[in-house]
């Protein structure tokens, strides 16, 4: 029994003949040959088999590898069903109809054979009717697919490889005129859509996989009977808005944010703001720069605040402590493992640079080098990320002056740099003159840090920066 | 040289603002095309972009290329069991899967890629390999190659020369393989042994064999001299002029949405996320303090993530809470030594701090990430 493929309109609803269509807006057709089929009757909603066609080559079995569609699915035709694997060859098997995916003939890593159903759907159940005479059957078609654009209730017609090139470049088919039949939206009007868009040259299209038909146009017998059929000529059409929610399970770096920030909740946060001078500082890094160049090192600004927060946290320890669980004991930590916020292309991450207390400013340098190497690729170890005591994150690299940083529990500080900004400052004589500024938020745990402390923690470490040479006296 | 001319012409045609005519051009029966780029990702886009875009009725192409040091597994193959991740990320060595079934292979500048495209109906493997043969013998008569049933090339009747892998669609189809001509040996055989033990798995696996470099046959071969005498060899049986046209995979208005196609197949997901569900069974083996254990792991990965996670670990050796965070925090993560370390860091910090505790822990994520 012949499925008779027939190309009507959705608006014809009434039962025109004695036979009754299956296939309503569907035109459905088989692939690559030009056939002459007798309308037959056949009923709605009925199940076919889709067998496992010609792989080539002599074989005749396959193994099946992956499932694009499950039992249930809604299918159109050239849409992937699933990937078979036969002897290094790897074959995506598309479907023939449009319809609902009812029964999978295998599952994963089974032997599939050619010729034996594959899986079974369930071909649309019609609203309209065909004209009964014989269609011709023209090579693969554009046709008209169950989900098109409603738009003002015209349809953009446009075959699944046209939609695919228009989704990859991010155009709405509802932006594009159809210059095919019916305004069928073609491949050579996304290609010059694209062109007007770049002002770029295309090739005269490499031919579509899906050619338009070579105008026969007694392959489409609906045409004349087609009364009620809708022209779509509007003048401006509202894009309709199809986008859905997405919801996906939280794992990997956001699962140890999550982590992370639940944590510190428990915290008692305060903060405390200030704004340093770097003018001196930004003078001094570019005479050290090409010095640290020479050496193989990139020096930026994180070095000097990092040893500067070193040497202050020498006089407040404090902040350089730990709180246990119940609050009852606070640990002075001997070590100054002062961590860096890194944002990396899968999330955040804080590595921190060991026993700042007794390295150089080039030490830190090199260090701060070689985590950010390893957090760009991804490959930090995990005594990289662990042990932290104390956590600057220069935000300011990204941008924003003023933020308002969350402690990283077992820490009790953490502080935030803005951006460096050129802003009019006055000296002592009351001149103005072009500071270098840059603003830093401190936030401490206040159930052991008390605001006095943290305001002269940052006045040391904003008069180190301020006045470099200041941190040579006290450098150990 | 024929190569130069037609660059300029290219060039020429975007200046005079031409439709590229000399480029797809139908006039002929077939079109050969050469990468100018050694980037793994975008040369397997252009093949993609091929294989969905291009109507090959009546034009075949064959389109030639080279990557920098990266290994290839095929699309249903499980890459912990083929290949040294570790040694790939510390070596920055790229991993790719491609779209083709078959087998995992090794790509550097002195391998060359070949990559035949027809009509679905007009796929024939073994015709192609045979052409390759020919170029070779017409280049070099006395070199001792031929192919095998397995569409293996052999040299001197035992040594591969030249893996195969394919690929068909609905319309097109398209079959692929390598060429040795003076690739690093000693790279290839130490990245492609797999030190993870305990898997069990149904991915499609390769199947090793003994390889030796053309060059080694003969040194005055080159891969340029290869890639003109099959570019040669398939001009002659496709009656087509002997021109090698340059295309650059980063161009988009040559190949409208490859830039997508190239992110695609650099996610995660694809390289990883597609490996076919497999389980790890192993003993770890422990060394704290004065004494050695072994702790048996077990976990089932599915799309690349941890579906189950099973840590036999000795009673009261972590505190309960803590094993159990882990656990749960494994879970439904993917199977990745960067995001497990991330998160069992994270976990550290919520633990009471002391020195016995964060050792034994680092003990235990250190050897678990290693399995990965």
């Amino acid at each position: 029994v012949c499925i008779h493929r027939v190309r009507s309109c959705s608006s014809i609803r009434f039962i025109k003949s004695k036979y009754v269509c299956v296939f309503d807006k569907s035109a459905l057709k088989f692939s690559h040959q030009q056939r002459l089929f007798r309308t037959s009757p056949v009923s709605c909603g009925q199940i076919v088999q889709f067998k496992l066609s010609d792989i080539g080559e002599g074989i005749t079995e396959v193994t099946v590898k992956e499932w694009y569609v499950k039992e249930g699915d809604s299918v159109s035709q050239f849409d992937s069903i699933c990937e078979v694997q036969s002897d290094k060859a790897s074959v995506t098997i598309t479907s023939r109809y449009d319809g609902i995916i009812r029964k999978l003939h295998y599952s994963i890593d089974d032997i599939a054979f050619v010729g034996k159903p594959l899986v079974d759907i369930e071909i649309d159940a019609s609203k309209g009717v065909a004209p009964e005479e014989d269609v011709v059957e023209t090579p693969p078609m554009s046709h008209e697919e169950h989900t098109h654009q409603e738009i003002k209730g015209h349809k953009t017609l446009a075959t699944p490889a046209v939609r695919r090139l228009a989704m990859e470049n991010n155009i709405k088919l509802s932006e594009i005129v159809g210059t095919g039949k019916d305004n069928r939206i073609l491949k050579e009007d996304i290609l010059n859509y694209l062109a007007k868009q770049t002002g770029a040259i295309l090739p005269p299209s490499p031919k579509a996989e899906i050619v338009p038909p070579l105008r026969k146009t007694e392959a489409v017998p609906a045409a004349p009977k087609d009364k009620a059929r809708r022209i779509p000529v509007p003048v401006s059409r509202p894009i309709a808005f199809s986008g859905k929610d997405k919801t996906e399970p939280v794992t990997g770096f956001q699962k140890a944010m999550v982590k992370t920030m639940s944590a510190a909740l428990k915290i008692p946060h305060f903060g405390y703001s200030d704004e340093i001078d770097l003018t001196q500082l930004v003078q001094l890094r570019e005479e050290l720069k090409p010095l640290a160049e020479i050496r193989g090192v990139k020096l930026s600004f994180m070095p000097f605040f990092i040893k500067a927060a070193s040497l202050g946290l020498l006089q407040y320890p404090i902040l350089n402590a730990s709180l246990d669980e119940n609050c009852q004991n606070v640990t002075y930590k001997a070590s100054h493992n002062i961590g860096v916020a890194m944002d990396t292309e899968q999330g955040l991450i804080v590595p921190n640079v060991k026993n700042v207390q007794v390295c150089s400013v080039f030490d830190i340098a090199v260090e701060l080098n070689r985590l950010q190497s390893l957090g760009s690729a991804g490959q930090l170890g995990t005594s990289d990320l662990t042990g932290g005591t104390f956590t600057l994150s220069n935000i300011g690299t990204i941008g924003g002056t003023y933020a308002k940083p969350v402690i990283l529990p077992p820490e009790v500080a953490i502080g935030a740099l803005g951006k460096i900004q050129v802003l009019p400052r006055f000296n002592g004589k009351g001149e103005v003159f072009k500071a270098q500024i840059m603003n830093v938020s401190w936030s401490a745990d206040h159930r052991i840090i008390d605001g006095a402390t943290m305001a002269r923690f940052s006045n040391l470490w904003k008069s180190y920066l301020e006045n470099p040479a200041s941190m040579l006296l006290d450098l150990k | 040289m024929v190569l130069q001319s037609l660059k300029n012409c290219l060039w020429l045609s975007c200046i005079l603002r031409t439709p590229k005519a000399c480029f797809w051009s139908t006039a002929s029966g077939g079109l050969i095309i050469q990468s100018v780029s050694n980037d793994v990702y975008q040369n397997l886009a252009v093949e993609d972009w091929i294989h969905d875009h291009m109507d090959l009725e009546k034009q075949q192409i064959l389109f030639l290329w080279r990557n920098s040091p990266a290994v290839v597994i095929g699309r249903h193959q499980n890459p912990w069991q083929e290949c040294n991740l570790r040694l790939l990320r510390q070596k920055n060595i790229k991993l790719a899967r491609r779209r083709s079934g078959g087998g995992t292979v090794y790509h550097d500048l002195g391998n060359i890629n070949l990559t035949f495209f027809t009509t679905r109906k007009k796929y024939e493997r073994m015709g192609n390999l045979k052409l390759v043969v020919k170029a070779l013998k017409a280049l070099r008569p006395q070199l001792d190659v031929h192919v095998t049933d397995r569409y293996d090339i052999l040299l001197d009747k035992q040594y591969k020369i030249s893996g195969t892998a394919a690929k068909l669609g609905r319309t097109n189809a398209y079959h692929h393989c390598t060429l040795l001509c003076n690739a690093d040996k000693f790279v290839l055989s130490s990245v492609l042994k797999s030190p993870y033990k305990g898997l069990k798995s149904n991915a499609t696996p390769s199947v090793p064999a003994s390889v030796k470099n053309l060059f080694e046959a003969d040194a005055s071969l080159t891969s340029e001299m290869l890639l003109d005498a099959i570019a040669k060899e398939y001009a002659v049986q496709h009656h087509i002029n002997h021109h090698i046209t340059l295309i650059n995979p980063a161009d988009e208005t040559l190949f409208p949405g490859i830039s997508n196609k190239t992110k695609e197949l650099q996610t995660w997901e694809w390289v990883y996320g597609k490996t076919p569900k497999f389980s790890i069974s192993t003993c770890v083996n422990m060394a704290y303090k004065d004494s050695v254990f072994d702790i048996k792991v077990n976990m089932d990965v599915k799309h690349g993530r941890i579906e189950v996670c099973n840590i036999d670990l000795p009673e009261q050796w972590l505190p309960p809470g803590l094993y159990s965070e882990l656990v749960k925090s494994l879970t439904g993560s993917k199977f990745c030594p960067n995001e497990t370390t991330t998160l069992v860091t994270t976990l550290l910090r919520m633990c009471p701090q002391d020195d016995e505790l964060y050792n034994r822990w680092s003990l235990l994520c250190e050897n678990i990430i290693r399995l990965m």
